[in-house]
């Protein structure tokens, strides 16, 4: 018989069956109180759709407790390939939410890095377990009023055509695709409208958007057209870094005048509740 | 080896500027998503036969092994040759050997992707022999003196009206922009290419291990042709397409059709077990099988990286890539395009040659949400990430890794993690941003090219929150 002097003698894996089948989806009862993990970006642009979240969650009958020393979910780092100072940042995060309440995040890709990745992230390290447990603890914001909250809104404001930005995080990774149709339904006012190609990614993909700009550019303008063809009155997003995006790229584009108008899904829910004016509570 | 010149960044520029090439690849990858979704109208059962098909491959990898030397076994006692090639040089001194011996002119070969992986082509042509590919596709392709942009239809870049140019050109056929026409002519052609080659060479989908039995799907009959008309078929594959059992293949079989072209089964669906025997009418006198490494064994050292080998290249991963959509399989350079290409081509040529294609994806997982196979496409693609920044590129297991440990980068993200490690140090620099917030840059290319800032917040949702705790506080006190 031939040597086959490169096949290796033994080898490394078992076998994954586990890995490989998706965990049903499971929502704890409502809690008294929760922890809003504000996210970077709601920080610095979009503090409004913060507190937007903070206050329909009060609005809900649960507490919110925002501890002061959170940062960023570590996400940059972790999508650009800095597993350790990702993790150091991840880390940081970890500690300082001590009791066990859930973790809302107002952002499916900061939730789906904190849900999804922090346990890859800390694959064969000391804190393992501690990820793992953490991330069980995590939920995007919307899905959370819509599926442990149990939230009902009174729509007060005047008729109108939405048209949802859909992340692929929350589609993906957090699985929360009908959340904001629900929440949004609840407004009778609001009339929702699908654009074409709903689920493709709009482009941003954090650094990617400016390491490959032509592609992400070329993947923007598509979703601009898409949405203003639905000739909705604006768009609404639950991710901060689509809204960046996508709002960033209708306002260049000329022929997409309609689509000017683009918000945080939760800043305009609050809004039409009658619970935030011009950014302020109520 | 590259399969055009410059670099990802140049070729994706222009590829995108390209309305023809991106309007073909549009209409084409649409069609191509609309029919695998409706291949699988029962989306409970899909999810069962892609776990299912993911066990199939995860076990065949898991003993690999032992089940390469069974397929070996097993062919050599049906008289099958079988090579292994540790690199691509290798298989090719290999294919030039059987050819020398067998003193061929001319090979006929059916759709073989490992056979592109190693330049065969370019490398038969230097020692005089001529390969005449028979997939309607490749046959377009080779005509046009290109590379194929897609691992299942390799001419999809090009639309009726631009084939029809072409064989016009080529083979002095009526221009009718026909495809009936056009494929009727095209299968003339090959007929004759047939009967007058001295080896047929075809890939292989799976190899059985316990039967000894290399599968080829297909559609045209060409590769039924390639493996039986001449006297001589080379069959040559990856070492990772083997199998354990035969019944493993109508899982994957099911799962391949439908995820590539939405279609039920293939017309064709070959199982070649070994020579012609006595008292046999057809098939060939010899049969070898080439097995090639390139880059796999290293692969398969490490437990995450190793998922790249479940591939059964369906190629719907690139279907529904809106990067490969918009950019096509040329742009890429290398010889698997799209998502798969992304995180098999580091292992096959090295990071320090590819270190573009990992980073060229918004992770958006369109990709992995549809492979058949379930292999975590963009978690690989941050793993390669992460080892072209890998500080100690002697542990890894790919060739080129740590090629961005050095320059400012790695600086900046330590910074970046100095300011988001402690609360305190957040506040320091955010408290900052927002009170300068006037001096925001009003331009930051490449992102204000196409796009407007958002405005940077007066007070942070940290600011805020504070503020309201401290009301709130005061509210309760008084
Ligand atoms: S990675 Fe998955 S989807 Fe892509 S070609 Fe391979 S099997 Fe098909």
């Amino acid at each position: 018989m031939p040597v086959h002097h490169f096949i290796p003698e033994e080898p490394l894996v078992e076998s994954l069956t586990d890995a490989l089948s998706t965990p049903l989806k499971l929502y704890p009862t409502k809690p008294e109180k929760v922890y809003v993990f504000g996210t970077c970006l709601v920080d610095l642009f979009y503090p409004e759709a913060g507190m937007s979240g903070v206050v329909l969650l009060e609005h809900a009958g649960v507490e919110v407790l925002f501890p002061q020393d959170q940062t960023c979910c570590g996400q940059p780092a972790y999508t650009s390939g800095y597993k350790e100072e990702a993790r150091l940042v991840a880390l940081a995060q970890m500690s300082i939410f001590g009791e066990d309440y859930p973790i809302v995040v107002p952002s499916g890709s900061c939730g789906g890095m904190m849900k999804t990745h922090y346990p890859r992230l800390f694959e064969g390290t000391e804190h393992h377990q501690q990820a793992l447990d953490f991330s069980e603890r995590i939920y995007e914001l919307t899905d959370f009023l819509v599926h442990v909250c149990d939230l009902s809104l009174e729509d007060k404001g005047e008729r109108t055509k939405i048209a949802l930005h859909t992340s692929c995080s929350s589609r993906r990774e957090m699985k929360t695709t009908d959340s904001g149709k629900l929440l949004l339904g609840q407004l009778k006012n609001v009339a929702l409208v699908e654009p074409k190609k709903v689920t493709e990614c709009c482009g941003f993909g954090g650094a990617f958007s400016v390491r490959h700009s032509e592609i992400s550019s070329a993947m923007v303008k598509d979703k601009v057209m898409h949405l203003s063809n639905t000739k909705a009155d604006a768009f609404l997003s639950s991710d901060c870094g689509c809204l960046m995006n996508i709002k960033g790229a209708a306002e260049k584009d000329k022929s997409a005048l309609t689509l000017r108008r683009g918000e945080h899904l939760l800043s305009f829910v609050a809004r039409r509740a009658g619970l935030i004016a011009d950014g302020v509570e109520v | 080896m590259s399969t055009t010149t410059g670099s990802f960044q140049q070729r994706s520029d222009v590829a995108i500027q390209d309305k023809k090439l991106r309007a073909n690849f549009l209409s084409a990858m649409d069609g191509l998503m609309e029919k695998r979704d409706l291949a699988f109208d029962d989306k409970t059962q899909l999810e069962a036969l892609r776990i299912l098909g993911a066990q199939v491959r995860q076990n065949a990898l898991v003993k690999l092994p032992e089940l390469l030397v069974e397929l070996e076994t097993k062919l050599t006692q049906r008289g099958v040759q079988v090579h292994w090639a540790q690199t691509p040089d290798e298989a090719v001194d290999i294919i030039q050997s059987i050819t020398l011996k067998e003193k061929a002119q001319k090979i006929i070969k059916g759709k073989s992707m490992v056979s592109e992986e190693i330049h065969l082509n370019d490398k038969m042509e230097q020692v005089g022999v001529t390969c005449l590919e028979s997939d309607l596709g490749e046959y377009i392709v080779q005509l046009a003196k290109e590379t194929p942009s897609h691992i299942v239809m390799p001419a999809i870049h090009k639309n009726t009206a631009e084939i029809a140019d072409l064989l016009h050109e080529k083979t002095g056929i009526e221009r009718k922009e026909d495809a009936l026409y056009m494929t009727e002519q095209a299968r003339q052609q090959l007929r004759k290419n047939f009967m007058e080659a001295d080896i047929g060479l075809s890939g292989v989908n799976f190899a059985v291990a316990e039967t000894g039995t290399l599968c080829l799907v297909e559609n045209e009959g060409n590769g039924r042709l390639t493996t039986t008309v001449p006297k001589t078929h080379i069959a040559i594959m990856g070492i990772e397409k083997v199998v354990e059992k035969l019944e493993d293949t109508a899982p994957l079989l099911s799962l391949l059709t439908r995820s590539a072209t939405g279609q039920p089964i293939t017309t064709y669906f070959n199982m070649i077990s070994g020579p012609r025997k006595e008292n046999e009418l057809d098939g060939p006198e010899t049969v070898h099988l080439v097995l090639l490494d390139h880059g796999r064994t290293q692969m398969y050292q490490d437990d995450e990286l190793l998922d790249t080998l479940r591939c059964i290249r369906c190629a719907a991963c690139m279907n529904h890539c809106p990067v490969y959509t918009r950019i096509g399989g040329h742009a890429y350079g290398f010889t698997y395009p799209g998502p798969i290409g992304k995180i098999l081509m580091p292992h096959l040529e090295g990071l320090d040659d590819t270190q573009s294609l990992p980073t060229a994806s918004s992770l958006c997982g369109a990709c992995a949400e549809v492979c058949p196979v379930k292999i975590p496409i963009p978690d690989l693609l941050v793993r390669l990430r992460e080892e072209a920044n890998h500080p100690n590129p002697q542990d890894s297991y790919i060739k080129g890794a740590g090629i961005k440990r050095h320059g400012m980068e790695p600086v900046l993200w330590s910074m970046w993690r100095w300011w988001h490690q402690r609360g305190t140090r957040y506040h320091i620099m955010t408290s900052m941003l927002t009170k300068l917030h006037f001096l925001q840059p009003s331009k930051l290319a490449p992102w204000t090219n196409k796009r407007t800032l958002p405005k940077m917040a007066k007070k942070s949702f940290h600011q805020q929150m504070k503020a309201r705790t401290d009301r709130l506080k005061k509210g309760a006190l008084r």
